[in-house]
C-alpha cells in the first residue's frame, strides 16, 4: 500500500450562474484589465489516499467527490493523479 | 403532539423553534442531537436553522453523513412530517429529501430582513389550514437561498403544485424586485412529492409572537398540529 496525492477540481455547470464569478470579474475588469471574457470560481482539494495502486487511489477520489466533494445539481468535477 | 427538533453542531435557530413550540403553541417539544439514531418518538421532525458544520464544504453538505439524517429520512419515507427552516431547507436540499439546491444569493449579500411569502398550496401539513394565496409576512436571513434547479425539476414542482410559499410583494405579486435572492420561480419554500417533506428559507418561529412585531409564522405551526390531530383522528 503506498501514499497517492489526488488533487480534484470542482467546479459550477456551465450555465449555473455564478454570482462570485461575476463579481470577481467585475473587480478585475475595472482595474482596467483586459480580455477577461469570463470567470468562473471553483474550489480545490488535495487527498492523500493510501491504495494498492494509483488508480484505486484514483477510483477512491472520484466516489468520494461524487458523493461528498461535490454536489450534482449543480457542480461537475476533475480528479487527477498528482503523485 | 411532540416535536424533535435536531441539534447539528452550528444550529443557532434551535431553540428559537423549541421556544414556539413549547411556550407559544403548548405542545411537547424535544431536542435530538444530530449523533442520535432515534427520534424519541417525535411526530414532527424540524430541522431548524444556523449553520450546520459551519457550512463548511456547502451549506448542509456535512449534515446530510450525520446519524440522525437517515432517522429523519425513515420517518418522512413513512410519511412523518419533517420541516426544514433556513439551514435545514439547504440540509434536506443536499440529502435529496428535497428537490433543487441552493447558489450563493445573487446579490452577493447576506440578506436579513422581513419578506413577503405567497402561500401557494394548502396540500402539505405545514399549510393545512392556511388559505392559498394569503401572503406572509417573515424574515429572512441567510447568504446561500438562490433556489435553482434544473428546467425539467422547475417544470415538475409548478406543474405538480409542490412550490409551497413564492416571494411576492405585500399585496401578492410576483416581481423581480420582490425577490430577495434571485431564486428561481420565486421559490422560497418547496415540498416533496408526497408532500410531507418542506423547506423554507424564511424563518416561521422569529415571527410567531406579537412581541417580535409579526406573527404570521406561527400558522405554519398551528397547521402540522391540526394536520396530526386530524390524522389521528
Amino acid at each position: 500500500m503506498t501514499k497517492h496525492k489526488v488533487r480534484v477540481i470542482v467546479t459550477l455547470k456551465n450555465g449555473v450562474l455564478d454570482p462570485q464569478g461575476l463579481a470577481i470579474k467585475h473587480v478585475i475588469d475595472s482595474l482596467g484589465k483586459t480580455g477577461f471574457e469570463e470567470v468562473r470560481q471553483g474550489k480545490m482539494f488535495d487527498l492523500v489516499v493510501t491504495a494498492e495502486t494509483s488508480q484505486a487511489a484514483l477510483a477512491a477520489a472520484q466516489d468520494a467527490a461524487k458523493t461528498v466533494l461535490s454536489n450534482p445539481i449543480l457542480e461537475t468535477f476533475v480528479c487527477s493523479l498528482v503523485s | 403532539m411532540k416535536f424533535g427538533i435536531v441539534i447539528f453542531p452550528g444550529s443557532n435557530c434551535d431553540h428559537d423553534a423549541y421556544h414556539v413550540v413549547k411556550h407559544v403553541l403548548g405542545e411537547e417539544a424535544v431536542f435530538l442531537w444530530h449523533g442520535d439514531r432515534d427520534l424519541r418518538g417525535s411526530d414532527c421532525v424540524i430541522l431548524p436553522g444556523g449553520f450546520a458544520y459551519g457550512d463548511y464544504l456547502r451549506c448542509g453538505a456535512l449534515a446530510k453523513f450525520s446519524p440522525v439524517m437517515q432517522e429523519v429520512a425513515d420517518f418522512s419515507a413513512k410519511g412523518g412530517p419533517v420541516i426544514g427552516i433556513c439551514n435545514g431547507f439547504q440540509i434536506l436540499l443536499e440529502c435529496g429529501l428535497l428537490d433543487g439546491a441552493m447558489l450563493r444569493n445573487a446579490s452577493l449579500r447576506y440578506v436579513c430582513k422581513h419578506v413577503y411569502v405567497r402561500v401557494e398550496t394548502d396540500r402539505t401539513p405545514f399549510t393545512s389550514i392556511i388559505t392559498p394565496g394569503r401572503v406572509l409576512k417573515i424574515p429572512i436571513g441567510h447568504m446561500e437561498g438562490n433556489y435553482y434547479a434544473a428546467a425539467d425539476t422547475v417544470r415538475a414542482l409548478e406543474d405538480e403544485a409542490r412550490i409551497v410559499f413564492r416571494y411576492t410583494s405585500p399585496a401578492g405579486e410576483v416581481d423581480p424586485a420582490w425577490n430577495p435572492n434571485g431564486a428561481m420561480a420565486g421559490v422560497a419554500g418547496i415540498c416533496n412529492k408526497a408532500r410531507n417533506v418542506v423547506g423554507m428559507m424564511p424563518h416561521p418561529e422569529r415571527a410567531s409572537e406579537a412581541a417580535l412585531g409579526c406573527e404570521d409564522g406561527k400558522i405554519i405551526f398551528t397547521s402540522v398540529v391540526r394536520a396530526i390531530a386530524g390524522s389521528c383522528v
